[in-house]
């Protein structure tokens, strides 16, 4: 049995009468302590699977389970798998300090102890104790995705969603966030579930991915299978050509 | 370490150090404009004359002096001339400042904390609870404010509060549309959901992440409506439904010099005068907390 798992998960939205399905049948296993990639172009769905686990989308068929227990969304849930957004310019309170930020999921868990806690987290992404009393404007980026990994952490949850954690960064702090997710991932032993449209991203994060189209699964690979180009459908060679220049082998 | 310095330094070390620095660099934005700086002097010049009335005042505003009834602006030691009782018009006025800021204080404290209450639940909550919340909202919009006022005075009598009262419940609409529009553009945004996503409960996230965002739009609102509150309450007490005589409320100054228009000029004219000034100073300070507040000027 699988850590996560994920059973011909449909999600289908209600837009003005119109019934827009986002996920068709998409079925996904992840072990524990593995880095897994879901891929795919803009509208395929796989942010989508991202925000079903967590609640935030319609399920209207399937299921997931994680550790082997059908997912209820309540306070449990919220200490065992947290989520980075995309945009670390949207995903902070512009108008709270990052010491704010921070403390919060320690405020409505009740956890003590918070000060020594936030400067830890802190420490552990790499951010100065200076940066605690600052307010999100007055950091960059790359800064603030640090912030929000670190918030992400704040709950010690044993799955980190990423949704495309890296792509509203520059080139060169893109590399520095990714290495300090991998970095993070061996230190505590989480199990990272990431989306990404960039292949040479996943290449260097995952262990395994998943290339999605249009809501559906295309392909499901291994790092061995993207390294060799060893893959069988269409779509996923047409991707792989697009960022082969980018990827290490 | 001079205080400047404690003020601008990056990287505070302590919460209040953050919040003061945040402040001060407000400050320094608000100082850099000279017509929200003059709406700020006179707000000060208001709640100075308030607190210190009885200092600056010459006369008892309420001690009748018949045989020096109506004296122009300067003669008699009159500062501001005297009314038709002989009571001195600059120390009334000193003293209605009080009235004044009690009427503003007690708006302020209940309307916009009502709507914006009842604008961020319809706004986070969306659905039903919205559609009854902004249909209730609705309701009272469409209550012309005068005629409310004169159904609680007919039902409760005559008074300050009772003007207040009315000046309340037909006031906090507008904030709690404002509430409403701010919560809608917020509660979609990344940092709800990832609030959301720690567990946190709607109280918590309205009270501590959608509120903070709503309150710039409500605090300027609330100094741009200030202006129309002091003249409302300055209509009722003209009509005779707010403040009641002797009470020197503005309003009712005018009121009674009304009569003397033509002859006397400065009964009616000088409260006239204090009305237009005060509610000026309220609206240039309006404008200028929203060059301060707004979050779209303030995000850099």
């Amino acid at each position: 049995m699988s850590f996560i798992e994920i059973d011909d998960l449909e999600v289908t939205f209600r837009a003005k009468g119109r019934l827009v399905h986002a996920v068709r049948g998409v079925s996904l296993s992840v072990e524990r302590h593995e880095s897994f990639g879901l891929v795919g172009e803009s509208g395929s769905g796989k942010s989508t699977i991202l925000r079903a686990i967590c609640g935030m989308a319609p399920v209207t068929a399937g299921s997931i389970r994680i550790a082997g227990e059908r997912v209820r969304h309540g306070r449990a849930f919220t200490r065992r798998v947290q989520m980075v957004f995309q945009d670390p310019f949207a995903s902070l309170h512009p108008r709270h300090t990052i010491d704010r930020t921070l403390s919060e999921p320690l405020a409505i868990h009740g956890i003590g102890d918070r000060d020594a806690k936030v400067n830890q987290a802190l420490e552990d992404v790499g951010l100065g104790r200076g940066f605690r009393f600052r307010f999100p404007h007055q950091l960059s980026g790359g800064q603030r995705q640090r912030v929000a990994i670190a918030r992400a952490l704040m709950l010690e949850p044993e799955i980190l969603l990423l949704d495309e954690p890296t792509s509203a960064l520059d080139a060169s702090v893109q590399a520095e966030a990714l290495n300090l997710l991998s970095r993070l991932r061996e230190e505590r032993g989480l199990t990272f579930l990431m989306v990404s449209h960039d292949l040479a991203v996943v290449d260097h994060m995952c262990d395994r991915l998943l290339v999605m189209k249009e809501g559906r699964a295309v392909e499901q690979l291994d790092r061995a299978a993207l390294a060799g180009g060893t893959m069988q459908a269409e779509y996923t060679r047409e991707l792989f050509a697009a960022s082969a220049d980018r990827l290490t082998g | 370490m001079s205080a400047t310095t404690w003020l601008r330094d990056p990287n505070p070390r302590s919460r209040l150090q953050a919040r003061a620095g945040q402040a001060w660099l407000g400050w320094l934005r608000f100082a850099r404009n000279p017509l929200a700086m003059t709406g700020l002097v006179i707000v000060l010049a208001l709640l100075f004359a308030a607190a210190a009335a009885p200092l600056i005042a010459t006369h008892d505003p309420v001690a009748q002096e018949l045989a020096g009834r109506l004296q122009p602006p300067g003669s008699g030691g009159y500062l501001l001339g005297s009314d038709e009782f002989g009571r001195d018009i600059w120390s009334r006025l000193v003293f209605g400042a009080r009235i004044t800021l009690y009427i503003v204080a007690l708006v302020t404290v209940t309307a916009p904390v009502f709507g914006l209450i009842i604008g961020t639940v319809s706004g986070y909550f969306g659905g039903w609870v919205d559609t009854v919340l902004m249909r209730v909202t609705d309701i009272f919009l469409a209550f012309p404010r005068l005629i409310l006022a004169l159904a609680f005075v007919a039902a409760l009598g005559p008074g300050i509060e009772n003007a207040v009262l009315a000046i309340a419940l037909t006031a906090w609409p507008p904030y709690a549309r404002v509430a409403r529009a701010e919560t809608l553009t917020v509660r979609n945004s990344d940092y709800i959901a990832a609030v959301r996503l720690q567990g946190a409960g709607p109280g918590r996230i309205i009270l501590g992440h959608v509120m903070p965002m709503c309150l710039p739009s409500v605090i300027i609102r609330v100094t741009l409506d200030m202006a129309g509150i002091i003249l409302t309450a300055a209509g009722l007490g003209f009509l005779g439904l707010g403040a009641q005589p002797p009470l020197p409320e503005w309003g009712l100054m005018i009121s009674s010099g009304r009569k003397f228009l033509f002859d006397q000029w400065w009964v009616a004219t000088m409260p006239g005068l204090a009305i237009f000034i005060v509610s000026l100073g309220f609206n240039l300070l309006g404008d200028g907390l929203r060059d301060v507040l707004d979050p779209r000027s303030a995000s850099r």
